[in-house]
């Protein structure tokens, strides 16, 4: 990752020499090894700028207020996975892409710090990438994990190296390091699946009662871009906030993926940011499989300017009696 | 000082419930949060944190305050009943017991939340000392002792052993209560384990942050400082820093219909979101940097100025921990309090 920054600053500092951007969304070091913040970086910062495995964020929907305002573009560093959140804002028109300039960074999978503190790894002061493993120093000695074990979600059913959107790649896709796919999308929609409505009720309203109501996970969402959420409109009569009743929590995020279905690029930010670790993108993942089944396979953000499956009409659509049979 | 092996603890658990609710760090679905305790509950002693803090004992995620039932014309109101039996929360932190003290000044100031008073008044804290603080922890700064919790217990665990300690006269109650699963013990393993303790405090990453830039600049000075707005420029405007913070306070009171009544009841607010303190009017903090600044104003300035100079901030590390861009106090008070935080 080390050479990889070196030549991101490079080109960073060119196109900004060259006058084609004025700022740039970037990430800045945290207190620790690991609490990377997205910032606006401008000529004068631009060597602050990190690129590692703690990168995770995904900065697209940053844009939607980022690229206005500037004299210039606004230079963006897209991940594989974020250029298909890039795509799906060009085509809702929540961007312009006249306006951005569209980088493509290579990507080898993102930690999840959470992933590592669940294995009981506490006191963390510093992480070392050491072939396939993590060399992680902490208050209590040093300790060490498999990287593919502490990955981000969304890295370990990684839709590829290749970029789907952008102006230019730092390194062309081909030359990009292969990156190891290390779990099926769809396996834990199965198991799901495989319940009783009543256990799958359960599961649910268990997972889902530990919200509370943060909105971590709306606005973090890509697809979320609406100027007002419904549920900020005080004049809706329904709260962003925690309700008496709990089951208005559960039906929060149920409405939420009726909203995105479509439209979600399965980035999972929504799992990535939930405070309770509620596992969100579930949710998203059941409908991208029903629409997959039903209309044939969908990548939303797989290009930009199409109609999804479920805003265009045709004359072998599935019929809502066989949607309703699937629960 | 009494003790008990933790193998039996579930005995002394189950002592308590019988009389009393009482409230543990209990794991749900993976996450770990203060929840009420009953037969085979999971319970948690060893986690250093829940994700909402020990607060959410007091002054509750959502309470009702009242209900309103009609009946043709006729509306008939009836108040929500104040908590009037005693119950415990055990295994406290002592940074989340140090947040009391916090809420007090706010909640229990003239006139009283009857409320968080009933609550406080019945509530009885069993506290834990911690052994293995995280990197993100910074209670040290605010003189907080994490050895030994400012608790009506203080409970220590060592070695398979669950050492215990009456601080009050709840406390000693309460002691009294279940001595029968209680026997005596020196306090040699507990002095060690404090000694050892506070070696690690020492290393914490952030045990020396220098807060004095905060009580030593006007007011006016700080909120006009330039970098309110980098530091708040990728802020979600999501609610997880306050709603996972000991001492975030703010709540909003509101009605739900039930389609045969209305029940009105608060909820925790945050200062983060657009409709924060919209009444007549509108959020009289239009922009995220607005709203961003006043949640660190509050915690680093305010809360100094009106309550004898204590900090709005306990040290916990939650926000450190989840806030899902990674900005947060330590970072806001380093950036603002430049060489001398």
């Amino acid at each position: 990752m080390r050479d990889i920054r070196e030549k991101l600053l490079k080109k960073i500092h060119e196109l900004f020499d060259a006058g084609v951007v004025d700022r740039v969304v970037g990430w800045k070091a945290g207190e620790f090894c690991y609490d990377v913040t997205p910032a606006l970086f401008n000529a004068g910062n631009i060597d602050e700028i990190l690129y590692d495995a703690f990168c995770g964020p995904n900065q697209s929907k940053f844009l939607v207020k980022g690229a206005e305002g500037g004299e210039k573009k606004i230079l963006a560093l897209l991940k594989p996975c974020d250029t298909y959140s890039y795509n799906q804002l060009i085509t809702e028109h929540r961007i312009d892409p006249e306006k951005i300039y569209a980088l493509g960074i290579p990507c080898t999978g993102m930690v999840d710090i959470n992933k590592i503190r669940a294995l009981g790894i506490s006191g963390i002061l510093g992480i070392e990438e050491d072939g396939e493993n993590l060399k992680i120093e902490t208050l209590y000695g040093t300790e060490s994990c498999k990287k593919a074990d502490v990955l981000l979600e969304r890295c370990l059913v990684c839709k590829g190296k290749n970029h789907v959107a952008g102006d230019e790649l730092l390194i062309p896709d081909e030359e990009a390091p292969e990156v190891p796919k290390c779990a099926e999308r769809m396996t834990e929609v199965e198991k799901l699946e495989a319940m009783s409505p009543e256990e799958r009720f359960n599961w649910w309203r268990s997972q889902l009662s530990k919200c509370i109501r943060c909105n971590a996970c709306r606005n973090a969402c890509p697809a979320c871009t609406c100027r007002t959420c419904v549920f900020d409109n005080p004049s809706s009569g329904v709260s962003a906030k925690v309700n008496t009743n709990d089951f208005e929590e559960n039906m929060f995020h149920i409405i939420r993926a009726f909203h995105v279905a479509g439209r979600c690029t399965d980035c999972g930010e929504c799992s990535r940011v939930c405070p309770q670790n509620i596992p969100l993108h579930l949710l998203n993942r059941k409908f991208i499989k029903d629409i997959d089944e039903f209309y044939g396979e969908y990548q939303a953000g797989a290009e930009p300017n199409v109609r999804g499956p479920l805003i265009s009409y045709t004359e072998q659509d599935v019929e809502p009696s066989i949607v309703m049979t699937r629960g | 000082m009494l003790k008990i092996a933790l193998a039996g603890i579930d005995r002394l658990f189950a002592a308590i419930a019988a009389s009393k609710k009482l409230y543990l760090p209990i794991e749900n679905a993976g996450e770990v949060e203060f929840s009420e305790y009953s037969e085979g509950a999971k319970v948690r002693l060893d986690a250093l944190q829940t994700v909402k803090s020990a607060k959410d004992a007091f002054f509750p995620f959502t309470e009702n305050m009242m209900q309103f039932h009609t009946d043709g014309k006729n509306i008939s109101v009836e108040a929500a009943k104040r908590v009037d039996e005693d119950f415990v929360v055990f295994g406290v932190r002592a940074c989340d017991a140090r947040s009391f003290s916090i809420l007090d000044k706010v909640f229990l100031a003239d006139p009283p939340d009857s409320f968080y008073a009933a609550r406080r008044a019945h509530g009885i804290i069993v506290g834990l000392a911690c052994h293995r603080p995280e990197e993100t922890c910074f209670c040290t700064n605010f003189g907080i002792d994490p050895t030994k919790p400012e608790t009506d217990v203080t409970a220590w665990i060592e070695d398979g052993v669950l050492y215990w300690e009456a601080q009050t006269e709840k406390g000693k109650a309460l002691t009294e209560e279940i001595s029968a699963f209680l026997e005596a013990s020196d306090e040699k393993a507990v002095e060690e384990q404090r000694e050892r303790t506070k070696k690690i405090l020492e290393r914490l990453p952030l045990a020396n942050l220098d807060l004095s830039y905060f009580k030593t600049h006007p007011e006016l000075e700080i909120f006009k400082r330039p970098e309110w707005k980098e530091l708040s420029s990728h802020c979600l405007g999501c609610g997880t820093c306050t709603f996972v913070c000991p001492t975030c306070q703010c709540y909003d009171i509101r009605d739900y219909n039930t389609g045969h009544g209305i029940v009105r009841y608060r909820c925790w607010d945050s200062c983060m979101y657009s409709d924060f303190t919209l009444m007549a009017a509108v959020n009289s903090r239009k922009s995220q940097v607005e709203r961003f600044r006043q949640r660190f104003m509050h915690k680093l300035v305010y809360n100094p100025i009106n309550h004898e100079g204590e900090f709005g901030c306990v040290g916990c590390g939650r926000c450190l921990r989840k806030c899902p861009i990674s900005m947060n106090i330590v970072k806001v008070a380093k950036t603002l309090g430049g060489e001398q935080a």
